[in-house]
Order: structure tokens, then sequence, then C-alpha cells
């Protein structure tokens, strides 16, 4: 069964068609990455999916349920947590605090807790705090835990947005363009990273740019092309594909497929 | 603005810490050794303490804007007035049903009002401040209209009053401290990182399945309890509620006390409130140029330490790595 199912997605921006009726369906466990050229409506359908934007026809189901429609907030809770193709992060706090922040979903305290610190609250506090320090070595941000977002370089914000999302313990994790920006040897970390995420039981659903890392890491490729589904298959079937082939031909990635 | 580098929180073994509390400690025990206008003076600033500290939850951590707090401080100011002075109620009861109606009061505007942004949150906020001036003004049969009531005994419970100034100001610092050590509490809890989160990105927030609309309403919420207790200690320590009391000069002097202070910062709004409590009095000297004096002093504060004095240990330490 899988735990993503799109039925006959559109969505139209006043005259433009960004997703053209697409069905999908994402499984509960590996990594799938949905690739296309610039606006093939990658990112439009992550909104879709991920409560930010409704579509304009057709249904999502996520875990045995209908989502669609309903608020980023609500679908985040059933497990399913998205990153931003531009990073967004709490600028203003440290790495440290916004890791914790990914923990809200799987801690309770209220207000309280705030006040009151009971035995129960502080118990509760020093787990997210273990938490969140489990986290950043995991994804090797230790050494700037306690410097501000703000301040770290690119590749790192990038790197702690999936950090604080995997605090959010997802089943499903959707990524827009983690490896955007990233160097050679950053890349690459990226990819250990998401196969370690794999192994550890948490779903992928990748947008991505960068060829050879999704044809690394990838078991399933979508492609998506003027907002229409043009092909499903493994890398290797995608790759020889000749409408694949055509829809990137010209484009910067061409050279890469 | 949400830096949480406060004073509390890695500031300790700073200089300029170390010297910003001194000087805050040297001047309330002078104060309450030599007694006279300067208790009052402080008095004051510590009832602002709390009506500050509160103010800086929903716009400091949560990031969002508010011009109408003065009406709940209104609101537990005249409930403890009119319950005590017109049908002879207990301070702490009467203070009870002005929190309950500022708490009330907030949730029925909040939930339409947290829903609109930026400038329109503002403009629906100061809406708010202004109706319940016109109210205070208008329903002479309960709150004298302009006259104000009068004649509000001291605070106190069943037998036990304080009447004296010394009394009533070790009262307002235990109530100022209890303010920011509950600031301080919010601010470190899973609750307050759902604030900041709010204010940093309310997307990242969402897709963490932070439900902002709700925290927006708890902060809006809890700020508003802050003022109600601010309100209601202000009629007992003062003696007089009027409607000019909590007008708009209210809100100016509360938004300058927390952009002077620190916004975002937890002892931000006790120094915000000190410093301007007691910058005018100190520029009596000059007279004419009073004013003058007080506005240069702003400017230079807020020109040198732009996210306020709170942030001068930070930008102290910046210093010294500098020079070192
Ligand atoms: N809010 C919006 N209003 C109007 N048009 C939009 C909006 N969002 C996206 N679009 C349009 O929809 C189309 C798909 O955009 P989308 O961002 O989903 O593409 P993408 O595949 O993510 O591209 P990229 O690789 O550049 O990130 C584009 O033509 C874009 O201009
Ligand atoms: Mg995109």
């Amino acid at each position: 069964m899988s735990l993503l199912r799109l039925d006959g997605i559109t969505r139209r921006f006043g005259g433009l068609v960004a997703l053209d009726n697409v069905s999908l369906e994402i499984p509960g466990q590996g990594l799938s990455a949905v690739i296309g050229p610039n606006g093939a409506g990658k990112t439009t359908l992550f909104n879709m999916i991920s409560g930010f934007r409704p579509p304009s026809e057709g249904r999502v189901h996520f875990d045995g349920a209908d989502i669609t429609g309903q608020p980023p907030e609500t679908i985040a809770r059933r497990g399913l947590i998205r990153t931003f193709q531009l990073v967004q992060l709490f600028e203003d706090l440290t790495v440290l605090e916004n890791v914790k922040i990914g923990c809200h979903l799987h801690t309770r305290g209220g207000l309280l807790a705030a006040l009151v610190p009971t035995r129960a609250a502080r118990a509760e506090e020093a787990a997210v705090e273990a938490e969140a320090w489990r986290l950043l070595t995991e994804t090797g941000l230790t050494a700037h835990a306690h410097s501000f977002a703000a301040v770290l370089p690119y590749g790192q914000k990038r790197l702690l947005e999936i950090t604080r999302a995997l605090a959010a313990k997802p089943k499903l994790l959707l990524l827009d363009e983690p490896a955007a920006g990233l160097n050679r040897q950053e890349t690459d970390a990226l990819a250990a990273l998401l196969r370690r995420i794999v192994e550890s039981g948490t779903a992928i659903l990748l947008i991505e740019h960068d060829m050879n890392l999704v044809m690394n890491v990838a078991e399933e490729i979508a492609v998506l092309d003027f907002g229409r589904l043009i092909a499903r298959g493994k890398p290797d079937e995608i790759r020889r594909n000749p409408d694949v082939i055509a829809a990137y031909l010209g484009t910067e990635e061409a050279a890469h497929v | 603005m949400n830096s949480f580098n406060t004073i509390w929180a890695n500031g300790r073994g700073n200089l300029a810490t170390w010297l910003l509390w001194g000087l805050a400690a040297v001047f309330v025990v002078y104060t309450f050794a030599s007694g006279g206008y300067l208790i009052a003076v402080l008095q004051f600033a510590l009832i602002y303490t709390v009506l500050v500290t509160g103010l800086n939850i929903f716009m400091g951590f949560t990031g969002q804007v508010s011009f109408g707090h003065n009406a709940f401080a209104a609101i537990g100011g005249y409930s403890s007035a009119v319950l005590t002075a017109t049908y002879g109620w207990e301070p702490l009861p009467a203070g009870l049903v002005g929190l309950a109606g500022a708490l009330l009061c907030a949730l029925v505007i909040g939930y339409p009002v947290l829903r609109l942004r930026g400038h329109y949150l503002a403009m629906a906020t100061l809406a708010i401040g202004l109706i319940v001036y016109e109210v205070a003004v208008q329903w002479q049969s309960v709150t004298q209209g302009y006259m104000g009531i009068s004649g509000i005994a001291p605070i106190g419970i069943g037998r036990f009053t304080i009447t004296s100034d010394r009394g009533l100001l070790v009262f307002l610092m235990i109530a100022a401290a209890l303010a920011l050590l509950s600031a301080a509490g919010i601010r470190r809890s899973r609750l307050g990182r759902a604030f900041v989160a709010a204010a940093g990105s309310e997307d990242a927030a969402r897709a963490l399945g932070i439900d902002v609309a709700r925290y927006k309403l708890i902060a809006f919420m809890i700020s508003a309890a802050y003022a109600a207790i601010a309100g209601s200690l202000f009629a007992h320590a003062v003696g007089f509620v009027s409607p000019e009391v909590f007008g708009l000069p209210m809100v100016v002097m509360s938004f300058t006390m927390l952009y002077v202070g620190g916004i975002g910062t937890i002892a931000g709004p006790a120094l915000g409130a000190i410093i301007i409590s007691v910058l005018p009095e100190s520029f009596r000297t000059f007279k004419d140029y009073q004013d003058l004096a007080y506005g240069a002093a702003l400017i230079v504060i807020l020109i040198y330490a732009p996210r306020g004095l709170a942030s001068l240990p930070e930008l102290w330490a910046r210093w010294r790595r500098r020079s070192a």
C-alpha cells in the first residue's frame, strides 16, 4: 500500500495550469524523486501535498486519510513534514533551538509546564534537549549548536532545515531541492544522510535538479513537464525515456541526463 | 529581534551585565533609603514592568503588533476600582474579575483580529484601545466618566493592607520579579518556542505542525493578562483611575520602554521601564530643555543599542572580541 496517493491533481493560477491531472503513488519506505525542468510544477505539487495551497481539482490521500484542503499544521501532525526550496529557518534563534522547535509535535507542555517546573515538565525539556543534540550529532552540526541560524554557511542552513524536519519524526519527508547551492562534497554528504534516513524507516520524496544525486539515491522517479506527469520509473528507465530526454533538451540539465 | 541573548540566557559573567544590574540595585537601594518622590517613580516603573513584560510576549516573542493593550490595563484597573471602591469588594477577587474580563475580551477580539496581518492587526488593536477608552468616558453610572474613580483602597488581603510607601514598593518589586520570571519560564518552554517560531517564519512553523493562529491567540491572551494585572496594581497603588490614565500615552510609553529596554529579551522590559521612568526626572535640572534632553537621550540609546539596553552585554562582548 502506498503512503501518499494523489488522484488527478490539477492546479490553476489564473489561466496558467501549473499541474495538470497528476496522479501518483508514493510508497511508505525508500526514496522517491520528482524531477522536471524549471517551472514544471514540482514545488506546486509539494504545496498541494503539504496543505500550503489547495488543489483546484483532485484529492490527496495520506496514511489512509483524505487530507485534501487540510491546513499545513494538521497534515504535519499526521507525519508529513516538508522543507522549502528557499530555506525557511528561524534565523534569529540558535541552531539548537531551531531543532528543539522541530520537536513540537511530539511534546505536550503548555502554559502550566512553562510556569511551574514540575518533574514531568523538566523531564520533557531534558528529553527535547537530548533529542536535539542526538539529531545534531547525526547531521554533523554539533559544532554550530550555539550559533545563530542566520550566520550559518548556506550548505549548513540546508542541513539544519533537514535536521529540524527530522525532529518532527516524519513518516514521509518532502525535500524541495536540498542540494541546491551545495558543493560536491556537501552533496555527497547529503546523499549519505538521505540513505541513513531512509534506512531508519522514514520515506523521502525529493525534488532535485542535481541529476547525479537523483540517479544515485532515488529508487523511483516521477518526471513533470509543464504540469503533466510524463514518465515514472526506475532511474535507468528514466534516463533512457525519450519523452524525458525531449523535455530536458535545450535545458541546463540536458547535459547531465 | 527575537535574539534570546538575554542578560539571563548567556550574559553571565559579562561586565556590562553586572554593571547594569549593579546600577539597578544601587538605584533601588538608594530609592528605598531616601524615600520621597523617587519611591513613587520606582513604583510606577515596576507596574509598567508588568505591563511591558506582557506586551513583550506578544510583540517580542511572537512578533505581532498591538497598540491596544491599554484596553486590557483599563479593564483590569476599572474592575479593581469599581468593585472595591463602589461595591466594597476585596482587592484580590476584584482583580481576578478584571483578569477574567481581560482574558475573555482578548479571546473574543483576538480570534478574528489575529487572522489579520501587519498594519491591519495594528489598526484593529488600536481600535480596541479607543473603544475601551470611549466606554470608560461614556458609561458614567459605573465609571464616573472623565472624573474617574478615586479613593480606591490600598492593596491587601483581609485585615492586612499595605499602607506604607516602602511596603508597596516591596510588594511591587515582587510582582515585577514574578512577571519577569514567568516570562523567562515561558521563553524557555515549548510554549515560548512555538511563539518565537511563529515570529521567525510562519510557514516553517506550520510545516512543523505548530498551529500558528492558535499560538498567536494564546500569546495575545497571556499578554492581556499581564496588562490587566498591571492595571489593577495601578488602581490600588495610585488610588485613582480615569480614562486618561489608560489612554494613548500609556501605549506610547510602553512601546518606548519595550524598544529602549530591548524587545524580545527577558530583562528588557524592566530596564526600559526603569530608564524611561527615571530619565525625565534626571533631566529636571535642565528645566526648559527637559523634553529636548529626554528625546536626545532616547535617540542616543536607540542608535548605539538598536536592540535595546538589554543587548548592551552582547555589544560589549562583541566590542571586546574585536579589540582583543
Ligand atoms: N503563487 C503562484 N501564482 C502564480 N503562478 C504560480 C504560483 N506558484 C507557481 N506558479 C507558476 O506555476 C508554475 C510551476 O511553478 P513551480 O514553482 O511549481 O515550478 P518548479 O517545478 O518548482 O520550478 P523550479 O525548478 O524553478 O523550482 C510556474 O510557471 C510558476 O510561475
Ligand atoms: Mg520549485
